[in-house]
């Protein structure tokens, strides 16, 4: 038995991705920069899946450029737009709940001498709304917001975090992290007015190392990664024509299916909580139950249990989670995003994240509520004293 | 070519061929990824005959334990012609980058050469000088010593790399280490094989508290150890139940000291079977709780064989210094839970008596856990060719 529960660290590719991938590693494998035909060819897929990815986030033409993930899609917008902006001011916002590609680029900023406010969250993962408000000032050039949470699944209200920047200073430029959000939760570029969006392959069944990032037309956003010019000059380097071709098929198949596949995955996780909640003792629910939770992301803790040591359990039934973010004894670390929730340390310790694809059955979850119930019944009884 | 040194092989008395045996077999273990190689003992030396590869070879060379030094040697008729080209070569390369001073040293075995040691030093060095104009001699503290030995054929060496000293592995017989994936065991492991011990590793797994990623990290600490030994067998036992029962069974402040004779335990019947005659671990007297002198009897007396401690009376960063020399350091730190970590006890007992420790494990069967777990052990042979 074989259940996979960890779609948000990555999802299996389509068997449709991988076979198109094939095609472009063994005829048409091209560089698109090349004059002759086989680099034309590669070329002109570059182009479709460009204008894919487009009119899937609604946007214009020619706003969309593709990375080698979402780590660097971050990476080029925020330092990108902040030094586009640099002469306007010196501060710039982001949450406590963002991913380590957003904080840690945030950090490095903050070394360099920028100002940085990083906004709070609720016991949801909600960021303030007021608390954004009071921080928006004259010396304000940046704000990056994620879309979807990684760990528990928060939705943050885009349109209204950009209506509220807009009110203060349109100069602001808005980035979302939008790799967990992409294609499992609503987007609308043309009527929600954000500058830069970033996206990534692998965690709606494309291949890995692909990403892309969406910039509005006219941004003023300076390249941090020199060579070819490639990428309307943002990312320099010969493209993954492959994985682009991969990421490409993936939009395609969830296009198509975007509401079953939502529907579906949002099914499931009420499923889960329900039968978690009527089977096990002692847990909590740590994100937003209702609709403000994303369809494939559901974070829960087993008070009095050790979420490694019961990621290992589960694991021994054939059922792959997550912990919200490695921890251990000697590096007691923690999930910084269950921390700035306000989370006991009990609550964080034993934090387990199932998150979901279109392809899990309700079976497949009584199977892990069977399993969970049984596993946390017995590391219950060797809880760390 | 190579020319073995080895220092404390000497002093063994009748022994020494027993040695010098095991130190063939395991230089000859140790090059078995080298093509065209040949290892030759006679009348007191070794020497080790190649066709290339001599920077890795000497290297190599470098690391088997029992070798004080490895020095590139060439051999030639023992004609003083031929003994004068062979010193031309050596002369031509070492010369490459400017001046320098040397001195002749040479040694007769073989009487029947018609000129003395000393008649041979000085027609050398009246050679070298006319040969070479970037050189002096200086008799007290040459850049370059050249030894000429005369034997059934002209031995020529002037470098030595420095080996690892101590004595070949396999000479002290097989011991187990407990190896838990820390700074300290494999500092300890390492130690023990330096003085000819021949390590059997052995590593205490408890899924799901301890994660596939810490057995990992054993297998590689073993593999790095493989620099010293290509070969181990690496013994990971399901140590799930038997720690487990412990924490069900034995009194809070007990459970450390307890699983530490439990594994002892289970150590000592692997010994048994590889017909070892100690157990190896890394403890260092006083550095936690389990490792006071009280804890450390009381862990002793599960036990019948002797427990080698090699790290006993050194400071931490002594052990760090080795580890890091070894390069077991790297790995060691990464932090992954093994079984030791799992379960510490809030306050653990760190003047225990035995007879508290015998009265805790009362009721228990202990001896069918151990077989259990004994049982469902995995062995592992783990090849390093460096």
């Amino acid at each position: 038995m074989n259940i996979y529960l960890d779609n948000s660290a990555t999802t299996k590719p389509f068997d449709a991705v991988v076979d198109e991938m094939m095609k472009y590693y063994k005829e048409m494998y091209g560089n698109p920069s090349s004059m002759h035909k086989i680099g034309a060819k590669a070329d002109a897929l570059l182009k479709e899946a460009r204008r894919m990815l487009e009119k899937s986030l609604h946007a214009e033409q020619n706003t969309v450029i593709f990375t080698s993930g979402g780590t660097e899609a971050n990476n080029i917008a925020i330092r990108g737009l902040v030094y586009g902006k640099m002469r306007r001011g010196n501060k710039i916002i982001t949450s406590r709940i963002e991913h380590p590609s957003v904080l840690n680029t945030f950090q490095s900023l903050e070394e360099e001498g920028f100002q940085v406010k990083y906004l709070s969250v609720d016991g949801e993962g909600k960021i303030n709304l007021e608390e954004l408000k009071d921080a928006l000032d004259e010396d304000t050039i940046f704000v990056s917001i994620m879309h979807v949470n990684n760990e528990v699944g928060t939705i943050a209200p885009l349109r209204d975090i950009d209506a509220i920047i807009r009110s203060k200073n349109s100069e602001i430029c808005f980035h979302s992290d939008g790799v967990q959000a992409y294609m499992k939760t609503e987007l609308d570029l043309k009527k929600w007015g954000i500058d830069a969006y970033s996206m990534s392959g692998h965690k709606i069944g494309g291949p890995k190392g692909i990403g892309a990032l969406y910039i509005k037309k006219g941004s003023n956003i300076k390249p941090t990664v020199f060579g070819g010019n490639q990428e309307m000059g943002l990312r320099s380097g010969t493209e993954n024509v492959p994985g682009i071709a991969g990421f490409y098929k993936a939009v395609e198949i969830y296009e198509k299916n975007k509401e079953n596949f939502t529907l579906h995955m949002a099914e499931i996780k009420r499923y889960m909580m329900a039968q978690v909640k009527e089977e096990i003792k002692d847990i909590k629910i740590n994100g937003p139950e209702t609709e403000d939770g994303a369809p494939h992301i559901l974070n829960i803790s087993f008070l009095g249990v050790r979420g490694e040591v019961l990621l290992h359990a589960l694991e021994e039934d054939g059922i792959y989670v997550s912990t919200g973010s490695a921890c251990s004894s000697r590096k007691s670390t923690g999930s910084h995003v269950l921390k700035a929730m306000g989370c006991q340390k009990e609550e964080i310790e034993g934090a387990i994240r199932f998150s979901f694809s279109p392809f899990n059955t309700t079976e497949e979850i009584d199977d892990t509520v069977a399993s969970l119930k049984k596993q946390t019944e017995i590391l219950r009884k060797f809880k760390r004293r | 070519m190579f020319l073995i040194r080895y220092g404390e092989i000497g002093l063994k008395g009748k022994n020494r061929s027993y040695f010098e045996k095991k130190l063939v077999s395991n230089i000859k273990e140790m090059l078995k990824p080298y093509e065209g190689v040949t290892v030759e003992r006679n009348t007191g030396r070794i020497i080790v005959h190649n066709e290339k590869d001599d920077e890795k070879i000497g290297e190599a060379l470098s690391r088997v334990f029992g070798i004080s030094g490895v020095c590139p040697v060439t051999i030639c008729d023992k004609k003083i012609e031929e003994i004068e080209k062979a010193a031309f070569q050596i002369f031509e390369k070492l010369l490459k980058d400017g001046p320098k001073t040397f001195k002749v040293e040479a040694s007769r075995a073989d009487k029947t050469f018609p000129m003395s040691s000393r008649e041979i030093n000085v027609h050398l060095g009246d050679f070298l000088l006319n040969a070479f104009s970037d050189l002096k001699v200086d008799v007290h503290h040459p850049d370059i010593l050249l030894h000429v030995e005369i034997r059934e054929e002209a031995y020529l060496y002037s470098a030595e790399i420095k080996g690892m000293g101590g004595l070949p592995l396999g000479t002290s017989g097989k011991g187990v280490l407990l190896l838990s994936g820390g700074i300290d065991s494999p500092v300890a492991g390492y130690m023990a094989m330096r003085r000819g011990l021949h390590v059997y590793p052995v590593y205490f797994h408890s899924p799901p508290f301890t994660s596939e990623k810490a057995k990992q990290k054993v297998i590689d600490l073993v593999k790095t150890l493989g620099k010293y030994n290509p070969v181990f067998q690496l013994r990971v036992v399901y140590f799930t139940d038997v720690q487990k029962k412990i924490i069900e069974h034995c009194p809070e402040n007990m459970t450390t000291i307890i699983m530490r004779r439990m594994m002892m335990r289970i150590a000592e019947k692997f010994a048994e079977e590889l017909e070892g005659k100690a157990l190896v671990t890394g403890e260092n007297l006083g550095q936690v709780a389990s490792q006071t002198i009280d804890a450390l009897g009381v862990t002793n007396a599960s036990v019948h064989l002797p427990v080698l401690r090699p790290l006993i009376a050194f400071d931490k960063v002594d052990i760090i210094q080795i580890a890091k020399k070894i390069e077991t350091f790297e790995t060691s730190i990464l932090p992954y839970e093994d079984c030791c970590t799992i379960f510490v006890p809030k306050k653990p007992k760190t003047r225990p008596k035995l007879l508290d420790a015998v009265k805790a494990e009362e009721g228990i069967d202990w001896d069918s856990l151990i077989n259990e777990a004994i049982e469902k052990t995995e062995v592992i042979d783990i090849v390093t060719r460096a």
